[in-house]
């Protein structure tokens, strides 16, 4: 996926660094060029009339050409040719919009499989078949260097999987049968061994299908706001026009009489051109900018529902926390040195690979400047791995020399790690017990650290006692509660949903700064919580992989399925996050909004124009029948003729200068609604009020040498 | 006393006691349209009229029986007129003819009160009291109830049910309106307004001469003239009538009476959606441009920049009654041209053109500040939905307005509303203009001339009722035509409004969040102005800009 790098002023997302907070990018001007040919097309009647209020500048194009044609003259032809670039303009717009998204979908067409697939028609054995005429429930055998043919899920074997051609991630993927990792996509290259896939879609209905078209926007639907919005701008356009119809017969009494030209030019000027001309962009380039996110969205309707949710559900594991828990501290029992206690865990955790060992190497490392040892640097030690039974792992050091003895080392659970050492007859100090149930309470883990010396000998004495105690927890991602006290200030509510018992979850909420949080949540509970939260009228977001989650996903408002997961659950939700990663959800609904934000903002700028059309307009229309109309022309336009056109040529103009923000959304800083109302309307209302004044002056300064137009 | 300081104190008076009257009345009428208890009286009405007033309608039927009740009001009415020459106390006057009943008829039902034909000389006492008066009550408690739907659908969920308008009607008309006409048309008595029985009177004057001066039954009919924003005078002078309105202070009640529903209304809004700060901000809306108004219309006349003849008599008193004075009569027109009333106790016609332009433009508002009865309210939260639903995109949410999502049904019946009078004004107006028959009612050239179509067609689809004289509108044409409008442009966003209360009711709500885009503060005041202006002032500026700007500007 093409990434733009960020832009100056953009925050980068402090969470998940390999993932940019693009914008859509700057518009390159030549996609202006390339998309003028696809704008010029849909000037085609059938499909302007889509979009009432430019269908009306089409029209009004037309009656203006065939008036210049009857009465030649500059300013008619400047209108005519105006009224036209106006139409263009707005596809253009469209076409542009349209334009990014069909690059991405010929990069995916170009991965889509015209491959040979290897259907198994009984058990054993294989037949060759077009991929396109697989059907639901083939088994398919996929090896090592073959392209997967469709869509389906593992049921045998487990193979690493190239899906760079959808996630543009290169690092191979696991995909295994059984499980939450079992789906794969039609398109996606195997890098190693054989698995056997159970097809889940038809031909043409594949994921890559869905993801062309939904790039290139040819499923796109309007979404209900677009719709609404629609209805309110083709009311506006009616007015406007039955109020210059009627004005005819009043000018004719003041003695007046219009031309068609002016009629229609006044019709132009006055209708919401601009937001007529850019509402189709802004949608698409909303989906689109979803896209650069790699994150796919069914329909907009999702989209938008995402600027309107109230409730975020959030997997506590892996987006609020790391993931893992880590070591953040050493507690040693009295007598014992925090050093001695980091060196032994140190130790007993150095052939422990999983991220709780390397978090206990690491802790050790920054806090007591202990450099983390290799195996083969300790010739003489014996590494005890985890296991179930004993809950422990560790370390058997023995010394170089005969008679040295040796020095064991446990970390484990306290249980188990005491019994140890009463096992080898140390007595565990009292305060060990205190500290772990501490450790506990605060949502944390302990693990217990033992030591138990043999000295070899006549004596044989053996020394075991407990050092300390490791503090292990959750650890909530940097940025985490900023994010939170952002998203509160928008009026979004957080629930952290984990499976850890309710005091855990309690300590993890609070530190991370979530509003609530669902503890020891079972699918069921995660459902009741959504059903409740939409009962109360609230809109609910939240992110799944796993099969069970497919009901909830399928519940929920926003149903974010990660690409990681099942096909169940990618069926169930409304957008699809290619990269998996659960915070995206934050982002997401920050589109949304971003969206909608643009379509108002637009709205306000368009209608605010009118006025100084009017102003320009007006006087040029009246000034001879009633001279002291005159006064309208408060921007001091030099003449009748030249004043229309720089309204007209203004009008068009604003359209191209607008595709860019229309492209690239209007500037989204979250805050509570009444500020954001407050600089919107500044930037947009006022700036629509005040803007088209100076334009059509300096157009006007500009046009007045054109001879005819003065 | 000096002239300044009288208007100002008149003005002064009248927001106080607007302001003692907005909190009572409004919570008066939440009531009304809340309480679940019957009077006796109103269940004797339900039962003689075969209503279950505890059963409530659904949308659809809550607008059948206003469009129905409303029809045969028109017919009734209609009928009244042409045969009122063989019904008692008809003074000896004759049929009324068919184009002028029409429009009578039309006029009165919906609530506007335009009187092509002048009172003393063509209606007899029954007509007047029967007919008319019956109507000033009923119009005006069907456009509260109109509100109370679109109240109603902000504040039921999971229903269609709007209400039972039998119910609204009565209580309105009983507990509401004829109580405070009551109580008014006795102050107004005391005041000096006539109220008998009289037939025309044959007077001698003191130089010689013969004048016939009709009494009859003025006060009680100026009562609800006033408060239910109907303006339809018993005499042709109206309340420049020293009959009807014979003092500088009837002429003030007669302002607070026009005002005082449609001011309190918010309030009941306020009351029973829950939250009064929303009603606050409302009326903060009605009372912002109420006040530009009276500055602008009071100052123009005064200072007469906009015309030279008035500017050479140090202000414009021309077609002005000498007891209400410059201010009293401004005070007075403003406040009937924003509210749908239409009395007029001077010649809006004789106005400088900024003055008699600001009448023009009031009613062009829509009638929202304060507006009609009822169509007040429902005008300006129309306006409210449309100004919610685009600013409400600016915070990055589909747009509620009360905890309602405004979709594509609600956007579709808000546009429907804001398009309807507009062009039935424009269209009505452009076809007089384009008839050289109609043009040559005009009887001023040029674009004053014009300003009396525009005002004719503006006065008549915003149910206002006031006219600028200088039109010869009593033609068939014009009665038709106007009629007509009035009609339409009662009835369609009528329709719309219920509509909307009916798709609203049916939602669930929306919690309020720091997200939602708050209604009830100054910065929403500031934006819904801006959207009234803007909206209003871009769907006129052209016709206003041959009309009253042609001739002011010099």
């Amino acid at each position: 996926m093409p990434t733009t790098a960020v832009p100056p002023g953009e925050a980068t997302d402090p969470l998940a660094p390999n993932v940019h907070r693009v914008s859509a990018g700057l518009m390159d001007p030549r996609q202006l060029i390339t998309s003028f040919p696809a704008a010029l097309r849909k000037l085609d009647p059938r499909v302007m009339v889509r979009n009432p209020v430019m269908f009306v500048v089409e029209v009004g194009a037309v009656l203006t050409t065939l008036s210049a044609l009857k009465d030649p003259s500059v300013f008619a032809w400047v209108i005519t040719v105006w009224l036209w670039l106006t139409a263009v303009f707005a596809n253009l717009s469209e076409a542009v919009a349209e334009g990014r998204g069909k690059a991405q979908a010929e990069t995916l067409r170009r991965t889509r499989t015209d491959t040979v697939a290897r259907r198994l028609s009984a058990e054993t054995v294989e037949e060759e078949v077009l991929a396109s005429d697989l059907r639901l429930g083939d088994h398919v055998v996929v090896e090592a260097g073959q392209i997967i043919p469709g869509d389906g899920d593992v049921v045998e074997g487990v193979a690493s999987v190239d899906e760079s051609a959808i996630t543009g991630e290169s690092a191979p993927v696991i995909r295994e049968s059984g499980g939450d990792r079992s789906a794969v996509t039609g398109g996606t290259k195997v890098l190693s061994d054989r698995i056997v896939v159970r097809i889940t879609s038809r031909p043409g209905e594949t994921f890559i299908d869905r993801m062309i078209a939904l790039v290139e926007g040819a499923a796109r639907h309007k979404t209900p706001n677009e719709i609404a919005l629609n209805i309110l701008l083709a009311s506006l356009t009616i007015i406007f026009l039955i109020a210059v119809v009627t004005l005819q017969p009043f000018a004719v009494f003041a003695g007046a009489e219009q031309s068609i030209v002016i009629l229609v030019a006044l019709v132009v000027a006055l209708i919401p051109t601009t937001i007529g001309a850019l509402l189709s962009a802004i949608g698409i380039a909303g989906m689109d900018r979803l896209v650069q996110r790699n994150v796919l969205a069914m329909s907009g309707r999702a989209v938008e529902a995402a600027g309107d949710v109230n409730t975020l559900l959030l997997d506590k594991t892996g987006t609020i926390t790391l993931g893992n828990r880590q070591a953040v501290e050493f507690v040693p029992v009295s007598g014992v040195r925090a050093e001695e206690l980091a060196d032994a865990a140190q130790l007993a955790s150095i052939a422990d690979e999983t991220p709780e060992g390397r978090s206990i190497v690491v802790l050790a490392k920054e806090r007591h400047a202990l450099r983390g040892r290799s195996e083969g640097e300790l010739p003489h030690a014996e590494f005890v791995p985890f296991t179930a039974q004993t809950r422990m792992s560790g370390v058997d050091l023995s010394g170089d020399g005969p008679g040295d003895g040796t020095r064991s080392l446990r970390k484990g659970a306290a249980t188990a790690v005491m019994g140890w050492v009463r096992d080898a007859g140390g007595h565990p100090t009292e305060e060990v017990g205190p500290i772990v149930d501490g450790i506990s309470a605060s949502g944390g883990t302990p693990l217990a650290v033992g030591e138990v010396v043999r000295r070899d000998g006549a004596d044989g004495a053996v020394h075991a006692r407990i050092l300390g105690v490791i503090h292990l927890k959750d650890v909530v991602k940097r940025g985490m509660r900023e994010r939170f006290d952002e998203l509160r200030r928008m009026g979004i509510r957080t629930v952290m949903i984990t499976g850890d018992n309710p005091l855990t979850a309690k300590a993890i909420a609070q530190e991370a700064g979530v509003d609530d949080f669902l503890a020891e949540a079972a699918p069921e509970d995660k459902m009741a919580l959504i059903k409740r939260e939409q009962s109360g009228g609230k809109l609910v977001a939240m992110t799944g992989d796993g099969t069970n989650d497919a009901p909830a996903l399928a519940q929920a408002d926003v149903g974010v399925a990660m690409n990681t997961g099942t096909s169940a659950a990618k069926e169930a939700g409304n957008m699809v996050d290619l990269d998996s990663n659960p915070t995206k959800l934050i982002e997401i609904v920050q589109i949304g909004k971003q969206l909608l934000i643009t379509r108002g903002a637009l709205t306000t700028f368009s209608i605010a124009n009118d006025v100084a059309k009017y102003f320009a307009i007006i006087p040029a229309m009246f000034a001879g029948a009633y001279p002291g109309l005159r006064h309208l022309n408060i921007m001091g336009l030099h003449s009748p003729t030249s004043a229309i056109s720089a309204a007209i040529i203004f009008n068009g103009l604003i359209i191209v200068a607008l595709i860019p923000l229309a492209l690239r959304g209007v500037r989204y800083r979250p805050s509570s609604a009444a500020a954001l109302l407050g600089r919107n309307i500044w930037r947009y209302g006022l700036g629509g009020l005040v803007l088209p004044f100076l334009g059509i002056k300096v157009i006007d300064l500009l046009i007045q040498f054109i001879p005819g137009l003065h | 006393m000096n002239d300044t300081l009288a208007g100002w104190l008149q003005i002064a008076a009248l927001v106080i006691a607007l302001a003692l009257s907005f909190r009572p009345l409004g919570d008066h009428m939440a009531h009304v349209l809340t309480s679940p208890r019957h009077w006796r009286a109103e269940r004797l009405i339900y039962r003689a009229g075969g209503v279950d007033g505890n059963a409530d309608q659904l949308w659809p039927a809550y607008l059948r029986s206003v469009l129905a009740f409303s029809a045969v009001s028109v017919l009734f009415l209609y009928a009244f007129q042409r045969v009122q020459n063989h019904l008692p106390l008809a003074l000896g006057m004759k049929a009324v003819g068919p184009a002028l009943s029409f429009n009578t008829a039309a006029s009165f039902v919906t609530n506007t009160n335009w009187q092509a034909y002048s009172g003393e000389s063509t209606l007899g006492h029954l007509v007047q009291m029967a007919g008319l008066a019956v109507q000033n009550f009923v119009s005006a408690a069907v456009g509260i109830a109109v509100a109370a739907t679109l109240i109603r659908g902000f504040v039921r969920t999971r229903t269609e049910r709007v209400g039972n308008f039998w119910v609204d009607l009565t209580r309105l008309v009983l507990r509401v309106l004829l109580p405070i006409s009551l109580v008014a048309a006795v102050v107004l008595v005391a005041a000096g307004v006539v109220q008998n029985l009289h037939g025309i009177q044959s007077i001698s004057t003191l130089a010689g001469g013969h004048q016939s001066l009709t009494g009859g039954p003025v006060a009680s009919q100026e009562a609800i003239k006033e408060l239910g924003t109907n303006g339809g005078g018993f005499y042709n002078a109206n309340s420049a009538h020293p009959f009807e309105n014979p003092t500088p202070f009837t002429n003030w009640l007669e302002i607070y009476l026009l005002l005082v529903i449609a001011v309190a209304l918010p309030r009941t809004f306020g009351t029973m959606v829950g939250d009064r700060r929303q009603g606050y901000a409302i009326v903060a809306v009605m009372a912002l441009i109420w006040a530009a108004s009276v500055a602008l219309t009071t100052a123009n006349e005064l200072h007469s920049v906009s015309s030279s003849a008035g500017y050479a008599a140090g202000g414009m008193m021309e077609g002005k009654e000498q007891r209400f004075g410059l201010w009293g009569s401004a005070l007075f027109a403003v406040s009937t041209t924003l509210t749908s009333c239409g009395a007029v106790n001077s010649s809006h016609d004789s106005y400088t053109p900024g003055g008699g332009g600001m009448t023009l433009f009031n009613m062009m508002l829509g009638e929202i500040a304060p507006g009609g009865t009822g169509s007040g309210l429902y005008g300006i939260l129309i306006l409210a939905v449309v100004a919610v639903f685009v600013a409400g995109l600016m915070v990055g949410r589909t747009p509620e307005y009360l905890g309602k999502k405004l979709g594509a049904r609600e956007m579709k019946f808000a546009s429907l509303y804001i398009l309807t009078t507009p062009s039935v004004v424009l269209v009505g107006a452009g076809l007089a203009m384009a008839r050289p028959g109609e043009r040559a009612a005009i009887l001023n050239h040029g674009a004053h001339g014009f300003s009396e179509v525009l005002y004719a067609f503006a006065s008549a689809a915003n149910n206002n009722g006031s006219a600028f004289a200088g039109l010869a509108a009593g033609t068939a044409w014009y009665n038709t035509g106007l009629g007509l409008v009035m009609l339409l442009a009662r009835f369609l966003p009528m329709v719309f409004v219920v509509a909307l209360a009916g798709s609203l009711a049916r939602q669930q709500p929306v919690p309020v969040t720091a997200g939602t885009l708050p209604t009830h503060r100054p910065q929403f005041v500031g934006l819904l102005t801006g959207v009234i202006l803007i909206v209003v002032g871009l769907t006129y500026f052209p016709a206003l800009a041959l009309g009253p700007m042609a001739e002011g500007l010099r």
